[in-house]
């Protein structure tokens, strides 16, 4: 034990004395904005490391619920956070929505089918519509809820390729294998290249992303210090670049 | 325990699949695994080892080829196009997916079943007059079955788990292309663990039937006198 100990203290000599490294589990649509507000963080609290789990928001609510080792969880939507709170594994007080974004319908650049408005959906040459499953996307789930408001929901549903995540959707867009797609405006700007936005569909409740500390967390005060971060000017600056709005 | 209707479904269109993968297997595996076992041509190794390439690679890298070739806008996809196929997203790629990963399986065992029958046996045929066919389907093949089938049926069971490059082809559309272990993915990504339970279960079982049939096949399991 004593050993392992000794080891362990000379394995970390040379970084700082709180050098720790947290995981981040986050929302697909997060990616690319995290990602650098992960290098800022790195950078400002030096020695640490910042650990991402990007996946569909359903997933890494189970992971957590599981056991997984997670310290901070930032959701795509409501209901995949609530499946975590409900379990009381949030640290109290925790919780906060730190950004915003807008669900788009695209259409791939050079695609073999016009799409031009939101109604399209329903025609019948736009064989091929992809969005992530309502079971465990919340982009399925806030699609679905618009186009059930939209009375589109029956018509598209049996065109409906359901993607795991909504970066899986578009790529699925990008690459041209079907007509259509609902994904965030965020995730559409990345690829301006390869797929044009056809409208922005208005949603029931509002896109909005929580963050959490996740109580069990094996870094915790870390983890609320990079909760904290997304939070700051600082965060929300880059977040902003990528599109995101204010919650 | 019963069976709610969509785990049904996957199971069947699991095991359509699956049979759809195994009988092109077969027919490719026993052709090339022929030529492989009899004939020296350069190269051959090389083949060998390019064909049993699937069984090794990450089901991703494999996926992407896959996606990249059968796709809308792929090589083989795009050309398709023009006759109205659209390959990706159907079942049929779901077949390709599963049948491609599988080969290796059927080859090598038709390759080393092919290798062991002795050569002097084909040979007194054809001094009989056997025409080179009629040699290998009456004497080659007779001989080599057992190895052949051995591997035919475990490329069933690899086929019936086929999910990585699957799902990036064929998607997961519920009652086309979603198969079982599709279903098991969904099931467990969005917390349904009731339903993956039972879907585990009936996959399981399903494989173990076909390996046990697998094992009583196999030449050292049942030496022959």
């Amino acid at each position: 034990m004593l050993k392992a100990a000794v080891a362990m203290a000379l394995a970390s000599l040379g970084a700082t004395a709180s050098a720790a490294e947290i995981t981040v589990s986050a929302a697909a649509s997060l990616t690319n904005a995290f990602k650098e507000i992960g290098a800022a963080f790195e950078k400002e609290h030096a020695g640490n490391k910042v650990l991402f789990n990007f996946a569909a928001s359903d997933p890494l609510a189970q992971q957590i619920v599981k056991g997984a080792p997670v310290d901070v969880f930032a959701s795509a939507d409501q209901d995949a956070m609530d499946k975590a709170d409900k379990l009381n594994l949030l640290a109290p007080g925790s919780r906060k929505n730190f950004a915003s974004n807008s669900l788009v319908l695209i259409a791939p650049q050079h695609g073999r089918v016009a799409v031009t408005s939101l109604a399209d959906v329903a025609q019948a040459n736009v064989a091929r519509i992809t969005v992530g499953n309502p079971a465990s996307v919340p982009v399925g789930r806030y699609t679905r809820a618009a186009l059930e408001h939209a009375k589109l929901w029956a018509a598209v549903e049996p065109k409906l390729i359901l993607g795991a995540s909504v970066r899986q959707c578009l790529d699925y867009v990008s690459r041209g294998e079907v007509d259509a797609g609902f994904v965030y405006a965020t995730d559409a700007a990345i690829v301006k290249d390869k797929v044009s936005v056809v409208a922005t569909v208005p949603t029931g409740t509002a896109v909005t992303y929580p963050i959490a500390v996740i109580a069990a967390g094996p870094q915790a005060a870390l983890g609320r210090r990079f909760a904290d971060y997304v939070q700051s000017p600082a965060g929300q600056a880059i977040l902003a670049r990528y599109g995101f709005g204010k919650p | 325990m019963s069976l709610d209707p969509s785990a049904w479904i996957a199971l069947k269109l699991s095991l359509k699949v699956a049979c759809w993968a195994t009988a092109l297997d077969l027919l490719f595996g026993v052709a090339l695994g022929y030529l492989l076992a009899r004939k020296r041509f350069p190269g051959r190794e090389l083949l060998d080892a390019a064909l049993t390439l699937p069984m090794v690679m990450p089901p991703t890298v494999l996926g992407y080829y896959l996606l990249v070739l059968i796709g809308r806008n792929g090589a083989i996809g795009g050309w398709l196009q023009q006759f109205g196929i659209n390959l990706i997203f159907t079942w049929q790629a779901a077949v390709i997916a599963a049948a491609v990963v599988a080969f290796p399986l059927v080859l090598k065992g038709a390759r080393a079943a092919f290798e062991s029958v002795d050569a002097q046996l084909e040979q007194a045929a054809r001094v009989l007059g056997v025409p080179p066919f009629g040699v290998f389907l009456r004497v080659t093949l007779p001989l080599a079955w057992r190895g052949v089938l051995g591997g035919t049926l475990l490329a069933f069971a690899r086929s019936m788990g086929e999910f990585g490059a699957t799902l990036m082809v064929a998607g997961s559309i519920p009652g086309k292309t979603q198969t079982l272990s599709i279903a098991v993915y969904e099931a467990v990504q969005a917390g349904q663990d009731d339903h993956a339970n039972l879907l585990v279960i009936v996959t399981s079982l399903v494989c173990m039937a076909v390996l046990v049939t697998a094992n009583r096949l196999t030449p050292n399991r049942n030496p022959q006198a």
